[in-house]
C-alpha cells in the first residue's frame, strides 16, 4: 500500500478530521457498516434464535458506532454529531475496512466474517481500554465485553458447521476462503496510526495480528477446516476506497435521513 | 424554591422503572450512577447503559427528566456516562430477587466465574441455572442471545418451559 501514497489514490480522499477524530471514525465506520449488514439477516436467518442473535449483535455494533461517531464529531469540533456523520457522508468519506461491507453471502460466510472481525475487535478493544483518549478508552471497556459474546457465537457456528456434514463443511470452508483475503487490511498500520500510537491514543493495528491469528487458527483447526492460503487483496478502505458493495448499503442506511432532513434515530 | 438535597433527588429518580424489565428500577439495576446538586440548585443525574446499544437509555433519560420536572426541579441535566463500564455486579441483591420473582433467572453474583472465558470458548452448552418457574436446575441454554441484549434464552427440562436469563457481564 505504501507504494501508492502520493499517487492517484491519495487524491481521492485526505483525512479531513484531526488524527484522533479520523481514528475514531475508522472504528465507528467498521461498526456501523457491519451493524447494517448484519441486520439484513433479521427475519431471514436459518432459525428464529439466530434472527434474535444477529439482531443483538447488530445492535451492539450500532451502539458502539454511535458512541464512536459522537466522539469523532467532538474531536472534529465543527458541530457534526452522530447523525450527521452517519447519514451525510458519501461513500468516499467512509473509512471502514472492506471486510465489513462485503455482502453477507450464505450463513457460513456471514459467520466466517463475524469470526474474523469479532476476533479482531476483541484484541483491539481490550488494548484500547488503555487509550490516552478517555472516551475511546471508556467505549472500548464497554464494547470488549460485547464483542467477546460475538466472537464466541461465531466460534460455535464455525466449529459446528466445519465439523459437521460434508455439505456444511464445504460451505464453511468456502466462507472462510471468501473473507480471508480481506482480513489483512485490519492489521495495516499507516502514518495516522503510527502518530497516534506515539501519543498513546491508538492501538498499533499490526500488533493485533499475532494474537488474532492464534485465536482464529485454533478455531479453524477445531472446526477441522483448512486455514485459507490466499493472497491478501489490496484494501484501501481507510482511505475511502471501497468495493461496489458499499454504495448500495449506504443508500439504504441513509435513505430516511436524506429524504427527511432533521430526522433522528 | 430552595435547593433539594442529593438524598431528595435520589429518592425521586431511583424509582424510575427499566422500560424493558419494569419490575426493576434503575437503582436496582445499577444504571443510576450518581446524583449531584449544585449550590445554584442545578441537578445532575448520571446514568450508564447496560449495553452500548441499549435502546432503553433514551426512555430512561426522558423518564428521569419527567420525574425531576414533576418534583419542580426544572434545571437538570441527565448525563450518559460510560466509565466505569456497567457490570451485572452493579445489580442490587434486591434487584436479583425481584428479577427471579418476575421469571428471569438473575445473573450470578460477584465472585462467581464469568460466562465468557478469555481463551477458546467452551463448545459445550451451558447448563444448571435455577429455573425461575419451578426451581429445578435441570436446565440448559437454548441461545446466547435473547429478547434484549442483556438476556439469554434458556429452557427447563423439569417443567418444560423456556425462560430468560440475565447474562453475567463483567
Amino acid at each position: 500500500m505504501t507504494a501508492q501514497r502520493g499517487g492517484w489514490l491519495d487524491a481521492v480522499r485526505r483525512p479531513d478530521l484531526p488524527p484522533a477524530g479520523e481514528y475514531a471514525l475508522r472504528l465507528a465506520d467498521d461498526a456501523l457498516v457491519l451493524a447494517q449488514r448484519t441486520a439484513e439477516w433479521v427475519s431471514a436467518a436459518p432459525e428464529m434464535e439466530e434472527d434474535v442473535a444477529l439482531a443483538n449483535i447488530a445492535l451492539d455494533l450500532l451502539g458502539q458506532a454511535r458512541s464512536l461517531l459522537t466522539r469523532a464529531g467532538e474531536l472534529e469540533g465543527r458541530g457534526r454529531d452522530e447523525d450527521a456523520l452517519a447519514s451525510h457522508r458519501t461513500e468516499r468519506e467512509f473509512v471502514n475496512c472492506q471486510l465489513v461491507e462485503l455482502p453477507n453471502g450464505d450463513f457460513a460466510r456471514t459467520m466466517a466474517r463475524l469470526l474474523v472481525f469479532a476476533a479482531y475487535q476483541v484484541e483491539l478493544y481490550s488494548r484500547l481500554t488503555g487509550s490516552a483518549d478517555e472516551v475511546l478508552a471508556a467505549v472500548a471497556a464497554k464494547a470488549v465485553k460485547e464483542v467477546r459474546y460475538h466472537r464466541d457465537h461465531a466460534t460455535q457456528w464455525v466449529v459446528r458447521l466445519g465439523d459437521g456434514t460434508a455439505q456444511s463443511a464445504a460451505r464453511m470452508q468456502a466462507g472462510l476462503d471468501a473473507v480471508w483475503p480481506h482480513a489483512d487490511e485490519l492489521f495495516e498500520a499507516d502514518e495516522l496510526t503510527d502518530a497516534l500510537v506515539r501519543t498513546g491514543v491508538a492501538v498499533d493495528p499490526s500488533s493485533l495480528l499475532a494474537p488474532w491469528s492464534a485465536y482464529v487458527g485454533t478455531v479453524v483447526e477445531q472446526a477441522t477446516l483448512v486455514r485459507p492460503d490466499v493472497t491478501a487483496l489490496p484494501g484501501g478502505g481507510r482511505r475511502g476506497i471501497h468495493t461496489e458493495a458499499l454504495a448500495p448499503l449506504l443508500a439504504e442506511l441513509q435513505h430516511i435521513a436524506r429524504s427527511h432532513p432533521g430526522a433522528r434515530w | 424554591m430552595s435547593a433539594p438535597t442529593v438524598e431528595e433527588v435520589r429518592a425521586v429518580v431511583a424509582t424510575v422503572p427499566d422500560p424493558e424489565i419494569p419490575v426493576l428500577t434503575i437503582a436496582d439495576l445499577g444504571v443510576l450512577r450518581d446524583v449531584r446538586v449544585g449550590p445554584d440548585a442545578h441537578v445532575e443525574v448520571d446514568i450508564t447503559p447496560t449495553y452500548s446499544g441499549c435502546p432503553a437509555m433514551d426512555a430512561i433519560r426522558d423518564d428521569v427528566h419527567g420525574r425531576l420536572r414533576d418534583a419542580g426541579w426544572d434545571d437538570a441535566d441527565v448525563r450518559l456516562v460510560l466509565a466505569p463500564a456497567w457490570t451485572t455486579d452493579d445489580m442490587s441483591a434486591d434487584g436479583r430477587r425481584k428479577l427471579e420473582a418476575y421469571g428471569i433467572a438473575p445473573p450470578a453474583p460477584a465472585g462467581s466465574p464469568g460466562p465468557v472465558p478469555l481463551g477458546m470458548p467452551s463448545l459445550s452448552v451451558p447448563e444448571g441455572l435455577r429455573c425461575p418457574r419451578c426451581g429445578s436446575t435441570q436446565t440448559r441454554e437454548l441461545a446466547h442471545f435473547g429478547s434484549t441484549p442483556c438476556k439469554a434464552l434458556w429452557s427447563c427440562r423439569a417443567c418444560g418451559e423456556p425462560f430468560d436469563s440475565f447474562k453475567v457481564l463483567r
